[in-house]
């Protein structure tokens, strides 16, 4: 094995023979590609995030960065480590050629960033957080918008932020309070002035960049009230001048930075726009245009969601995976103890993968990372999909299947490789405890992401409360049919699958007839109420299909690789799986517990 | 000016190289290969030589098995122009590849040629010098820097006392040291780039080169382990063991 980031063996496997990725070049938009310049992407990108991404990651979380009142401090090695990101391509891979992009295919661009993802959360925050905010500036945003303010985020000049959360408002965005009144005409289309406060912004204030795009959530003086009088504005650090060259400082002031338990290396910020730090044409407020319509930011914003969802999911994917490798390293280097009968101490010791428990923690963090990995290149795979299939059947049919799988393919990976990375600590003993071993900060810079991008308990109410009943039920009806192609292939392989694809069809029938039941039930609350049991119900059901087809895959093919994928998903349906059953019961029976405890009994 | 790099493909330098157990060679199986790290420092310094004005053509020549071609794809996504595959599966020792790089100078006519000092997989630093000695060329080898003034160009080296500068007249090979420069990263771009980038492809006997091996391999074998330290009372102890253990003074 060569890199303990990510398996390049099973990232070539999950592209190549899983998934045709090749085909994607017969398609216009990806026609100057193949399989040499995905492969070619893959080996720049595992070689950047090697030898400049992973060596300070553990400097950059023991170093976070510090405010001194004026200037954010950050160490060295993350500014080196993002300008050979930007040099090498990787803020434009999958963007359009005629925005300086290379129209790499989302799964490869996505297959790419795992590599930094798993190498440093923190360093690759800024570039991600920037990728985002000029796709949704691409495509919302003004063609001179897109040239001023979009292009050197492409280019890697600038960074960009997402300002959405408040210090009052988070979850809830309908209760944003920052104000944006107007301030005449501009060569960006209309100009305001934003007054308030936005707290969580990741990359809100560092000089790692030549300037910083924030996009910014705010409320014009007409707004209706909640959600639906929520707009969307362009407001960087430093003014732009028509020609394009830096301007006045903007009225945007960093109030604090927040002391985060991992994902140390992305500063993250309270942010006071408009607080009068900074006096651009000789007056507070911090001057911001207009994206799009008025009322529309919110909409907007969730337009990139599923992407920014996936990318969440990716990262924990990531984590779990180095988190995988770094143990599966340790459990066949350390030696401790004798098998099981083998008392005689004069023989020596095994390394101790020999243990069956510890090869039940290595299993089930495999299960996790490539299950989950499997399921993050998928989707990113529908969203490619959705966009440049050549059929329009389907390319509707990619886009409810993303609908469905986006909350499961930000909450499964994020919620287990919680479990699988603290395996790895277990298998590690007391030094996986320390901080002279990774995986402990792996397990903190994971904590985040049941939290941020929707929290675990908005994707369950998100999947049952509207996914699953969407179009009629049109999304769970497509991946029903997927599911359901797959227990039908598994039936006719030649592999022994068949109790597996019993058991994958009884749960789906299950899964079904809960979600029909909840949502007889009547009253909201008692739908939604256990929403999150459902979401694991069905993240499981999700990742045994996932696995029976990895599997499926393997037949006729021999060695070690193939053996591996065919044990761990027999793993996932003899450990995993079985799970799913209690919490479906609990569903089923429409349980009241949490309902019924009342505030005081606590 | 024309600039010939040559690329060698080799075991990636992170893998922990295993010996067959046979013992006839390491194991190739299933094992990462990628560009000898020396040779990416002789493909970045002839691209520097290009983008400064000195060198108009970068061509790149890999020899060995068809996948070599990866190897060359890399060198033209770090900038080299075109690429020249010389293919064949037997083996090649350094006299092979000095005469087979000759043949190419012959029919390409380059003013320099830069190849890594040595390769990380064997280690022999033989085909630079004995390239320069068929040629009847002008050798700088271990180059830490190069500059060329017209027909000239200076070569720093690095040698055992420190830093020596040559002065050769061109054509003439250079072989490069670790820290000539930091190679850089093939980026998106130039990826997309070198795939519409040429590779000739030609095989030693187009080139009329006899590449048979001259050495024969007796046995490969793991270096062998190091012994345990030991720790001493005292400084007698020390010396004592230094001349009579350890025999060095």
């Amino acid at each position: 094995m060569v890199s303990k980031l990510v398996s390049r063996r099973d990232i070539e496997f999950l592209l190549y023979e899983w998934m045709d990725t090749t085909e994607l070049i017969r398609r216009a938009r990806f026609a100057e590609h193949s399989r040499e310049t995905f492969d070619a992407s893959l080996d720049t990108a595992e070689r950047i995030a090697t030898e400049l991404f992973a060596p300070h990651n553990r400097k950059a979380d023991l170093n976070e960065p510090s405010f001194d009142g004026t200037r954010v401090h950050i160490i060295p090695e993350v500014k080196t480590a993002l300008k050979a990101f930007s040099a090498a391509g990787f803020n434009a891979s999958a963007k359009d050629h005629a925005l300086g992009g290379m129209q790499l295919p989302t799964v490869v661009e996505q297959a790419c960033l795992t590599y930094f993802l798993a190498a440093n959360a923190g360093t690759t925050g800024y570039p991600f957080l920037s990728i985002a905010n000029s796709n949704l500036l691409v495509a919302h945003g003004s063609p001179a918008q897109i040239d001023t303010f979009a292009r050197p985020v492409i280019d890697g000049r600038f960074s960009g932020t997402m300002c959405l959360s408040e210090p009052q408002a988070g979850s809830s965005l309908g209760d944003i309070r920052t104000r944006a009144s107007p301030d005449g005409a501009s060569p960006w289309g209309p100009r305001y002035r934003l007054f308030g406060g936005k707290m969580w912004i990741s990359g809100g204030d560092h000089e790692l960049y030549d300037n910083i795009i924030h996009l910014v959530l705010a409320r014009t003086p007409d707004a209706p009230p909640g959600s639906k009088g929520i707009s969307l504005f362009i407001v960087p650090k430093v003014l732009i001048n028509a020609n394009g060259s830096p301007g006045e400082r903007n009225d945007v002031a960093l109030a604090g930075i927040n002391h985060k338990m991992g994902y140390r290396g992305t500063v993250n910020t309270l942010l006071n726009f408009g607080e009068g730090r900074f006096t651009p044409e000789g007056r507070a407020g911090a001057i911001g245009y207009l994206v799009g319509d008025p009322h529309k930011g919110l909409s907007y914003m969730f337009h990139m969601m599923n992407e920014a969802r996936i990318g969440v999911g990716l990262g924990a994917t990531a984590l779990a995976y180095t988190a995988y490798l770094h143990a599966l390293e340790y459990a066949r280097s350390r030696p401790q103890g004798r098998r099981i009968g083998a008392r005689n101490p004069a023989t020596p010791q095994v390394n101790i993968i020999e243990h069956p428990d510890v090869r039940r923690m290595l299993l089930a963090q495999k299960a996790c990372a490539e299950g989950a990995l499997a399921l993050n290149l998928y989707c990113s795979r529908l969203v490619d999909d959705k966009t440049t299939a050549s059929l329009p059947e389907d390319r509707a049919r990619a886009t409810l299947l993303l609908e469905i799988l986006t909350p499961i393919c930000k909450s499964w990976p994020s919620q287990w490789a919680q479990e699988s990375i603290s395996h790895a600590i277990q298998i590690h003993g007391g030094y996986g405890y320390t901080r002279d071993y990774p995986v402990e900060q792996f397990y903190r810079d994971n904590r985040l992401n049941p939290i941020h991008e929707g929290t675990h308990g908005i994707q369950a109410i998100d999947l049952l409360g509207r996914k699953v009943v969407m179009d009629q039920g049109a999304a769970l009806l497509a991946l029903h049919d997927r599911i359901s192609d797959t227990i039908g292939r598994a039936r006719a392989s030649s592999l022994p699958l068949e109790d597996s694809a019993d058991v994958l069809e009884n749960t789906l029938n299950r899964i079904v007839s809960t979600t029909a039941r909840l949502h007889d039930a009547g009253d909201e609350e008692r739908k939604l109420g256990n929403a999150t049991l459902y979401l694991e119900a069905f993240g499981h059901l999700v990742l045994a299909w996932i696995w029976l087809d990895q599997a499926l895959t393997t037949e006729g093919k021999v060695g070690d690789f193939y053996e591996g994928k065919r044990q761990a998903c027999h793993y996932f349906y003899r450990f995993e799986l079985p799970g799913v059953g209690p919490r479906l019961d609990l569903l089923d029976r429409l349980d009241q517990t949490t309902l019924d405890m009342q505030d005081t009994w606590f | 000016m024309k600039v010939l790099v040559a690329v060698k493909r080799v075991v990636d330098y992170n893998v922990k190289v295993r010996v067959k157990s046979d013992k006839t060679g390491v194991e190739t199986a299933d094992v990462k290969f990628s560009m000898n790290p020396f040779d990416e420092i002789a493909v970045e310094e002839a691209v520097r030589l290009k983008e400064k004005g000195g060198a108009t053509e970068v061509v790149a020549v890999s020899l060995g098995v068809a996948q070599c071609q990866e190897t060359i794809r890399t060198a033209l996504a770090m900038g080299a122009d075109r690429g020249i595959h010389v293919q064949t599966d037997a083996e090649l020792q350094p006299l092979a590849v000095a005469k087979l790089l000759k043949a190419i100078c012959d029919k390409e006519q380059p003013q320099l040629v830069i190849v890594g000092k040595q390769a990380i997989d064997d280690d022999c630093s033989q085909t630079g010098q004995m390239l320069a000695a068929l040629a009847g060329w002008a050798q700088g080898t271990f180059a830490s820097k190069v500059e060329i003034n017209g027909g000239e160009m200076n070569v720093t080296r690095e040698v055992d006392g420190g830093l020596e500068t040559v002065s050769l007249k061109l054509p003439a090979v250079v072989t490069t040291d670790l820290r000539l420069n930091e190679p850089r990263y093939a980026s998106l771009p130039n990826i997309m780039k070198a795939k519409k980038k040429p590779i000739d492809a030609l095989t030693p006997e187009a080139l009329g080169v006899d590449i048979a091996p001259r050495l024969i391999t007796v046995k490969v074998e793991e270096p062998a382990k190091r012994q345990g330290g030991k720790k001493v009372a005292d400084v007698a102890e020390l010396v004592e063991k230094l001349k009579n253990e350890a025999r060095v003074i």
